[in-house]
């Protein structure tokens, strides 16, 4: 009985034993497979689970390139970078936001849209990173919040670059200005490349350049935590800045050009024929385009866009004219080039013209008629029989090949975003867009530059400083230089240039005997603009205005005024040796000869008489003793 | 040749030879020594876990002061006056965890906690100790191995606490509770065909098990099988400690050095996750080291188990020694990505004081078998 008791209790003794080595022997499995699984982690994907774990705590920040400055000819900042300062919350530091803006609020005001934009930038940041709850602090209220800072833990006053431009309404139309990325401008720009930069160039040379002003990002890495806050900044690449823009533009130019326009809603244009460069470009009237660069509130925006003048509106790259009259001297080259006349074959003008088998006459703005007269008087008076016969004879294919190589019906490619073309008719075109064929009465229209003939301020400007040159076409551009760095040397922008199809120079001189006698001959529809100082080869133009906007609210005085024809003055200066080609267009003006012609001639002055005695130098040019 | 049960009595009996005064003193030195050395090397890793935070490593120390002082009470008692008790505290514990269903404190979705003015604490971890007791008492009154009424009742008394845990719900804690009880009817003696018979139920019933199982536990599992699913959510856990491991390599990034816990990547590091930490650290030679030390005291306590003279003491020791084991098992397993998510600590080493008592106490039982062998043998 004992004996079986104990031989049981050493069976079961045994028996535990067998279990526990058992047991013993599953840890140790248990223990190799965790082992086993430890080397696979830790030894055969070690280098995979390092590159996570590096990927994980480093992020690479990008640093915003600073964008290029724009320079005027001398030298005159006409887009700058400025501090800009906002106040900043870090919501992780602050216990009642509420209380804490409230409080804000009587140190510096906050309106209900500064609130707005608060709560929607706060859902979209991490907590400790700061929240603007007012944009463009002056330094008064910044002056006022310093002094009570310590009573605001978490709340900063936050500084970064910000695009102003100082010549302000001057420039607009010029320099454009740079406003936050939109969508579709996401859609098309690298956007690597544009990480870290809010902005970018909406209009004008800022957008034409944007590529060169904007600069490239730089990177640096920064060691963040699980929550995104930096730690630790490392090694980084630098941002390179954008360059540096210098224009052709001389700004005191630009404020009489716009100032000579006298308040009237119209363009001026002008280009130095040697370069092409462009040293003033307004279109009147203009608007400031430092809210752009904030974002401009709805109500001032709706208020431009609304602006029956339309402020926003180009019209010196934009606005496309019918050329009238200032089309003749191109018209007459035109002739000459292509053997349809010489100079001295005289034209009857009987006052009207009919084309051969045709009843419809068209007239001449002289009723009575000029009689006959050659070229050069034709160009002087503005004789539109003339031009008829001449467009006639050449035929609508050799006319619209020369004209175009004068740069119109299509954009002379300017460094300026927004350019349109023109419109040169043609029967192609016409075929393209009415469906319609070609009648041989418009041929007679484009010579004397109405009908669907349209050209815009810049065109004409360029045109008329190719016939300065004498034939040189050269692409007007607005950046003379560029440069990458301050101390570096300017980079000189290259001219396009090309040669218009007619190497006699009988025919450029005949024809700019015509335009100056448009000036300073007797009979010269632009005679008044007659100065002794230096001589002014010119044309004018008038342009039929047919129709006006359909939702312009009805007055009649106002109408009245705007079914007026727009006054042309195309003129170049001194014609010995061109230094500057004008083109003018005051919507309404009336006459070429008495509202735009005043205006080129004050241009000119201003460019000839009271400043440039001699063409600048480029600064890097070693003058020679 | 001697059987390695053989040899395990060997070792025994030289380390009584040698420990004559640490005997009389209820304490196993071995144990005690291991058991030490894994706190201190705990506390280290645990300074680097909490972000160097003193404090919370001197809590923490205190914790452990307080658990080996209890430790060392529960050594004192003998095998015997542990046995009385079995039946009382089984019962107790069973009361506390449906009180706790009905009265108890929620948190985070599930109601583990009771309030008892003084201390809150979860009444599932009696269970740990509690359950092997029972166990033991039980089985030790039956001749071993169990026969098959033994075994379905036993199987009873193990079901009732784990189901109860499960409900509340904390799958880890019901899995070190079941592991406790099906650990003690293995080292009984139960059958092979028994065990494979249960086995294959447990297959069956895995279904049944998944449709008791909340949305939480369900996503647990599902992200375990793939955690690339759903990288921010559940399975970041999962992903940033194999990271971390991973990124360790054979010697770590250094003591202090690990980005991942560092700079806040690793979720409850100090806690459930802290192994990753060592893994990241002192790499794949500071975890081995680790490995072995928790090795020998599952050896020591397995030989402990097979040293004692009565079969109470015996189950009830080698039941205790596996639930640490079970501990490490699932929480390496876990953070390694071996097995799905359960919150189960790194036992002596995850910040926090529930699971550091009562594996503590444990330990007190093994040194109280081993040292009150030939008391109760003279008795």
């Amino acid at each position: 009985m004992l004996g079986e008791a104990f031989e049981d209790r050493r069976g079961e003794k045994r028996l535990f034993r067998w279990r526990a080595v058992f047991l013993a022997a599953l840890v140790l499995l248990c223990l190799s497979l965790i082992v086993g699984r430890l080397v696979q982690l830790q030894v055969v994907r070690h280098d995979h689970f390092t590159t996570l774990s590096d990927d994980n705590r480093i992020k690479v920040q990008p640093m915003a390139p600073t964008r290029g400055l724009i320079y005027d000819r001398d030298g005159v900042l006409l887009a700058d970078n400025v501090p800009s300062y906002s106040l900043t919350i870090a919501p992780e530091k602050v216990e009642d936001l509420d209380a804490t803006i409230a409080a804000l609020g009587e140190l510096v005001p906050i309106s209900e849209q500064d609130r707005e934009r608060f709560e929607r930038l706060l859902a979209q940041r991490r907590r400790f990173e700061g929240v603007p709850i007012r944009l463009a602090l002056n330094q008064r209220e910044r002056a006022r919040f310093a002094v009570q800072s310590h009573r605001f833990p978490g709340v900063e006053i936050a500084a970064e670059l910000s695009r102003f431009y100082p010549e302000g309404e001057h420039t607009a139309h010029v320099v454009g200005y740079v406003g936050r990325i939109n969508e579709q401008e996401l859609e098309r720009i690298d956007r690597s490349d544009y990480a870290g930069s809010s902005h970018i160039g909406k209009v004008g040379v800022e957008k034409a350049h944007e590529d060169i002003l904007h600069g490239h990002v730089g990177y640096e890495q920064a060691v963040v935590n699980a929550r995104g806050r930096v730690l630790q900044r490392r090694e980084q690449k630098a941002p390179v800045s954008g360059q540096d823009l210098h224009l052709f533009l001389d700004m005191d130019l630009q404020r009489d050009a716009a100032a000579a326009l006298g308040g009237r809603r119209g363009a001026v244009v002008a280009i130095e024929p040697g370069s092409g460069g462009v040293l003033a470009l307004v279109s009147a009237p203009s608007y400031d385009p430092n809210p752009f660069v904030g974002g401009i509130g709805f109500q001032a925006y709706a208020a431009l866009r609304d602006d029956i003048d339309k402020p926003l509106y180009n019209r010196a790259v934009r606005g496309q004219y019918p050329p009238g009259s200032t089309i003749k001297p191109f018209v007459a080259l035109a002739g000459l080039a292509t053997g349809a006349t010489h100079i001295h074959d005289g034209k009857y003008c009987p006052g009207y013209y009919q084309l051969p088998g045709h009843s419809h006459r068209y007239r001449c703005w002289r009723k009575r008629g000029h009689g006959t007269l050659a070229m050069k008087d034709a160009v002087i008076q503005s004789c539109d029989v003339y031009f008829y016969r001449l467009a006639h004879d050449m035929g609508i294919e050799r006319l619209d090949d020369l004209l175009a190589e004068f740069g119109f019906g299509s954009p002379t490619g300017a460094d300026i975003a927004g350019e349109l073309g023109g419109l040169l008719p043609s029967p192609e075109w016409k075929r393209r867009a009415r469906n319609q064929p070609w009648f041989p009465g418009e041929t007679l229209i484009v010579g004397i530059g109405q009908g669907a003939f349209l050209a815009t301020p810049l065109q004409l400007a360029a045109a008329t400083a190719a016939m300065a040159n004498g034939g040189t076409f050269i692409q007007p551009r607005l950046v003379a230089a560029t440069r990458a760095i301050l101390g570096a040397p300017l980079q000189p922008t290259e001219a396009q240039r090309h040669q218009i199809p007619d190497q006699d120079p009988t025919h450029w001189q005949a024809v700019l005997d015509a335009m100056t006698d448009v000036v300073h001959g007797s009979r010269g529809t632009a005679r008044r603009i007659r100065n002794e100082a230096y001589r002014i080869a010119g044309k004018t133009g008038t342009a039929q205005v047919f129709s006006i906007g359909q939702n312009e609210t009805y007055n009649e005085a106002e109408v009245a005024e705007r079914m007026r024809d727009h006054a042309l003055f195309i003129s170049f200066a001194p014609i010995e040796e061109p230094r500057i080609a004008v083109a003018v267009i005051v919507e309404n003006g009336g006459h070429g000869g008495s509202t735009a012609a005043p205006i080129a001639r004050a241009v000119m002055d201003s460019w000839l008489l009271d400043r440039r005695v001699e063409p600048p130098e480029p600064p890097e040019d070693e003058s020679v003793p | 040749m001697l059987s390695p049960a053989e040899r395990l009595r060997v070792d025994v009996s030289a380390s009584n030879r040698e420990n004559g005064l640490a005997t009389r003193l209820h304490v196993d030195l071995p144990l005690l020594l291991l058991l030490l050395l894994i706190c201190g090397f705990g506390l280290i890793v645990l300074y680097s876990a909490t972000g160097e935070s003193m404090a919370q490593v001197q809590r923490q120390a205190v914790r452990l002061a307080v658990a080996t002082v209890l430790m060392l009470g529960i050594a004192q008692l003998p095998p015997a006056t542990l046995r009385q008790w079995s039946v009382p505290l089984f019962l107790f514990g069973i009361a506390l965890l449906v009180m706790v269903l009905t009265i108890g404190e929620q948190s985070k979705g599930a109601q583990r906690w009771l309030d008892l003015g003084i201390v809150r604490f979860q009444p599932s971890e009696i269970l740990k100790l509690a359950l092997p007791m029972m166990l033991a008492w039980y089985l030790s009154l039956r001749s071993l191995p169990p026969r098959l009424l033994d075994v379905l009742i036993a199987s009873l008394l193990i079901a009732l606490p784990v189901l109860l845990i499960a409900k509340q719900p904390d799958l880890g804690t019901s899995l070190l509770v079941a592991s406790a009880g099906l650990s003690t009817l293995f080292l009984a003696g139960l059958r092979w065909r028994l065990i494979i018979g249960l086995i294959a139920l447990a297959a069956s019933v895995a279904p049944l098990l998944w449709s008791l199982m909340r949305d939480y536990q369900r996503q647990r599992v599902l992200t375990f099988l793939d955690p690339g699913s759903d990288p921010l959510g559940a399975g970041y856990h999962i992903i940033q400690s194999q990271i971390a491991i991973g990124s360790g390599g054979l010697y770590g990034k250094g003591w202090l050095a690990g980005t991942q816990s560092h700079l806040e990547f690793l979720p409850e590091r100090s806690t459930d996750f802290i192994f990753a930490v060592l893994g990241e650290e002192l790499g794949l030679s500071g975890v081995v080291i680790l490995m072995l030390l928790y090795l020998a005291v599952i050896l020591r306590g397995l030989v402990i188990a097979a040293a004692a003279s009565d079969a109470y003491s015996r189950l009830l020791a080698g039941s205790v020694t596996m639930v640490f084991f079970v501990y490490l098992f699932v929480n390496m397993g876990m953070v390694t990505g071996l097995l799905p998510v359960v919150g189960v600590p790194l036992p002596l080493i995850s910040y926090g004081g529930t699971s550091l008592v009562t594996l503590m106490m444990g330990f007190g039982i093994l040194m109280s078998v081993q040292t009150c062998r030939k008391t109760l043998q003279r008795e």
